[in-house]
C-alpha cells in the first residue's frame, strides 16, 4: 500500500475507473509489484496460507448456516441432518471443522516465525500487536462455533469457559448470567453464540487489512532480520512471491484434504457425538487441542483467580514482546543463545499442551506448573536479559550480500560469506 | 431551539464576547451532552437484553416430593436449567458432617448453617470452580468429586480440597409439607 505504484491502466475503461476510484491500481502495488526481500523462507507463506483459510472458513461457514438451526433443541439434530441429508454437507461441514484446526496450525507457525526472526521489532510492533488481535479474535470465533454443534463437549466446554468470567470479584457471578442470558448454558447463549461467530470472522477480516496495511509500511522483515537497503535487496511479489505462496498453499492443501477425507474426526473428541445433557458432565472434558497449552494454564495454578489471571496473561504478555527483547538483533541465527531458549520455550507450549490433554493428576500437576512457570520466566526475566548478556554473531551487511555472498553483492569483509554458509536457513 | 437561544446572552452571533465562550463552543457542548445520553439510552437496551428474559425467569421455583428417596440415595433435580441435588444421608454421613472441625475447611461453615434437616442435604450440583457436575459418593468424604478439575466436596457439600473456592451452593428452599419441597 505504501509501495509505489506506476501503474496505469491501457484499458481506458478502466483508465476512467482508475482515476475515481484506484483500487486496481492498489492491488497493483500492494500484491503485484510489490517489492519483498528475496531471501524469505518457506515459513513467510504462512501468511497468505491464513488468508486462504479465513476465506475458506467464511465461504464454507456461511453455506453451513443455511442449513443450520441454532436452537438448542434442534442444534444437534441438524448437524446430523447436514451430515446425512444436505448435499455434500458431511464434506462442509468436515472442511470447516478441519479448517478451524488448519487456521490454528497455520497461525502458531506465523506467530513462532515472527518470535524467531523478531518479526516484533521496530518498526514492526503495530503489526505484531494488531496480528495478536487477530489471534484472540479467532480463538474466540473458534470457541463459540464449536459450542453450535450442541454435544457434550460443547456444552462442558461453553460452561468451564463461561464460567472464567466468574473468578472476576465482586461483579463475577453477575457477568456470568449476563453472558449466558439464564442460570446456566441454555438455549438464549446458542443463539447469541450462533450471532457471535458469524460476526467475528468479519472482524477479523477488518484487522486483516489493517495487519496487511501496517506490514506494507515497513515491509516484510527477512530471515537475516537486516532491513532493505538497496533495490537489489528486494523481489517484485509477481510473480517471485504469488508462485512461491501458491506452492506451499497447494502442499498444505494436500495436508489439510488428508484430514478432511481419510481422518476428519481424529482431531474432533467423541463425546460431541452425544447430545448435549446439562445434568451430566463427561467424565475427562477437554477443550479443541489448539486451547491445550492454555487450559494447562488454567489448571495448574491452584487458585480459581489465578489460573483465570495465568490464561489471559500468557496470550496478553505477548503483546509488549517488542519491548521485551531488549537485544537489537532481529533474527535469532545470530542469537546463539536466546536461539536455544527460544527452541525451549517451544517445547514448552509442546508440554503445556500435553499436559492439558492429561487429566490432572500427580505428575502432570508438577509438570504443567513448572512448565507455565517457565513459560512466563521465559517471556519476563530471560527474554529481557539476553539483550545485555548476550554476544551475537555478526550479521551479514546487506540482504543480498546475505544471499550471494560479499564478493558478488559488491560489499565488503570476508567474514560474511562463512557467516552465511553456515546458516541454513538463509536458502531464498 | 433552545441552545440558539441560549447564545443570544453572549451577544451577537459570529462575534466572541469577551469571556472567550462563542456560540461554536456551546453547540458543540450541547451536542456533545444529547449525543452521549442518546448512545447511553441505546447502548443500555443492546445490554440488558442479553440478560435473563421473562420466560427464563418465569422459571425461577420447582417442586420435588422427596418420599420415595431412600436414605443414602442422591436425587438431581433441574432447576433453573441447573441440576440440584437432594440427598437424603444417613445417620453416619450426618454425624461425619457435624463432627468436621472448622479448621479442615476452606469455605468454613457448620452442617446447621447449611440445613434445614439434617436428614435432607440440598445444594446446586455445579462445581464453585468452573461449573461442572461433580460426581456423587465419590471422593476420600464420600460426598463429592468434580471430574473436571478434581475438586472434592464432603457430605456437607463443603468443599475439602482441589481448586473450588466455595461450599456447592445452598439454594433457597422450603418444606411445604414432610414430603414435599419448593426449590426457588
Amino acid at each position: 500500500m505504501s509501495g509505489a505504484s506506476t501503474y496505469v491502466p491501457k484499458n481506458p475503461v478502466l483508465r476512467w475507473f482508475e482515476s475515481r476510484l484506484p483500487v486496481v491500481g492498489l492491488v497493483h502495488s500492494s500484491f503485484v509489484v510489490f517489492p519483498n526481500p528475496r531471501n524469505l523462507n518457506y515459513f513467510w507463506t504462512f501468511g497468505g496460507i491464513l488468508a486462504f483459510m479465513l476465506v475458506c472458513q467464511i465461504v464454507t461457514g456461511v453455506v453451513l448456516a443455511m442449513h443450520y438451526t441454532p436452537e438448542a433443541t434442534l442444534a444437534f439434530a441438524s448437524v446430523e441432518h447436514i451430515m446425512r441429508d444436505v448435499n455434500y454437507g458431511w464434506m462442509l461441514r468436515y472442511i470447516h471443522a478441519n479448517g478451524a484446526s488448519m487456521f490454528f496450525i497455520a497461525v502458531y507457525v506465523h506467530i513462532a516465525r515472527g518470535m524467531y526472526y523478531g518479526s516484533y521489532k521496530a518498526p514492526r510492533e503495530v503489526l505484531w500487536i494488531l496480528g495478536l488481535i487477530i489471534f484472540l479474535l479467532m480463538m474466540a470465533t473458534a470457541f463459540m462455533g464449536y459450542v453450535l454443534p450442541w454435544g457434550q463437549m460443547s456444552f462442558w466446554g461453553a460452561k468451564v469457559i463461561t464460567s472464567l468470567f466468574s473468578a472476576i470479584p465482586v461483579v463475577g457471578d453477575a457477568i456470568t448470567v449476563w453472558l449466558w442470558g439464564g442460570y446456566s448454558v441454555g438455549n438464549a447463549t446458542l443463539n447469541r453464540f450462533f450471532s457471535l461467530h458469524y460476526l467475528m470472522p468479519f472482524m477479523i477480516a477488518g484487522v486483516v487489512v489493517l495487519h496487511i496495511w501496517a506490514l506494507h509500511v515497513p515491509g516484510s522483515n527477512n530471515p537475516v532480520g537486516v532491513e532493505v537497503k538497496s533495490k537489489k535487496d528486494t523481489l517484485p511479489f509477481h510473480p517471485y512471491f504469488t508462485v512461491k505462496d501458491g506452492l506451499a498453499l497447494s502442499v498444505f492443501m494436500v495436508f489439510f484434504a488428508y484430514f478432511v477425507f481419510f481422518i476428519p474426526n481424529y482431531l474432533g473428541h467423541s463425546d460431541n457425538y452425544i447430545e448435549a445433557n446439562p445434568l451430566v458432565t463427561p467424565a475427562h472434558i477437554v477443550p479443541e487441542w489448539y486451547f491445550l497449552p492454555y487450559y494447562a494454564m488454567l489448571r495448574a495454578v491452584p487458585s480459581k483467580l489465578g489460573g483465570v489471571c495465568a490464561l489471559f496473561g500468557s496470550i496478553l504478555i505477548l503483546a509488549f514482546m517488542p519491548w521485551l527483547d531488549t537485544s537489537r538483533i532481529r533474527s535469532s541465527n545470530f542469537r546463539p543463545i536466546y536461539r536455544a531458549f527460544l527452541f525451549v520455550f517451544f517445547a514448552d507450549v509442546f508440554v503445556l499442551g500435553y499436559c492439558g490433554s492429561q487429566e490432572p493428576q500427580g505428575a502432570i500437576v508438577l509438570v504443567s506448573q513448572v512448565a507455565t512457570a517457565w513459560y512466563f520466566i521465559h517471556l519476563l526475566l530471560i527474554t529481557p536479559a539476553m539483550g545485555f548478556f548476550e554476544t551475537p554473531r555478526q550479521l551479514p551487511a546487506s540482504i543480498t550480500e546475505a544471499v550471494l555472498g560479499p564478493r558478488m553483492a559488491g560489499g565488503s569483509g570476508a567474514f560474511a560469506a562463512a557467516r552465511t554458509a553456515a546458516s541454513p536457513s538463509v536458502d531464498g | 431551539m433552545s441552545t440558539t437561544t441560549a447564545n443570544h446572552g453572549h451577544g451577537p452571533s459570529g462575534s466572541a464576547p469577551s469571556d472567550g465562550v462563542t456560540r461554536r463552543d456551546m453547540l458543540l457542548i450541547a451536542t456533545g451532552a444529547v449525543g452521549a445520553v442518546g448512545v447511553g439510552t441505546v447502548v443500555w437496551p443492546l445490554i440488558s437484553s442479553m440478560s435473563p428474559d421473562a420466560s427464563t425467569l418465569a422459571l425461577s421455583s420447582t417442586e420435588i416430593d422427596i418420599s420415595k428417596i431412600e436414605a443414602g440415595q442422591i436425587v438431581t433435580v433441574k432447576w433453573r436449567g441447573n441440576p440440584v441435588f437432594v440427598r437424603h444421608r444417613t445417620p453416619k454421613e450426618i454425624k461425619d458432617a457435624e463432627a468436621t472441625p472448622m479448621s479442615d475447611l476452606k469455605d468454613p461453615q457448620t452442617d446447621a448453617q447449611r440445613v434445614q434437616k439434617p436428614e435432607w442435604l440440598i445444594v446446586i450440583g455445579i462445581c464453585t470452580h468452573l461449573g461442572c457436575v461433580p460426581l456423587g459418593h465419590d471422593g476420600p468424604f464420600d460426598g463429592w468429586k468434580c471430574p473436571c478439575h478434581g475438586s472434592v466436596y464432603d457430605v456437607s457439600g463443603r468443599i475439602r480440597s482441589g481448586p473450588a473456592p466455595l461450599n456447592l451452593a445452598v439454594p433457597t428452599y422450603a418444606f411445604l409439607t414432610d414430603t414435599k419441597v419448593k426449590i426457588g
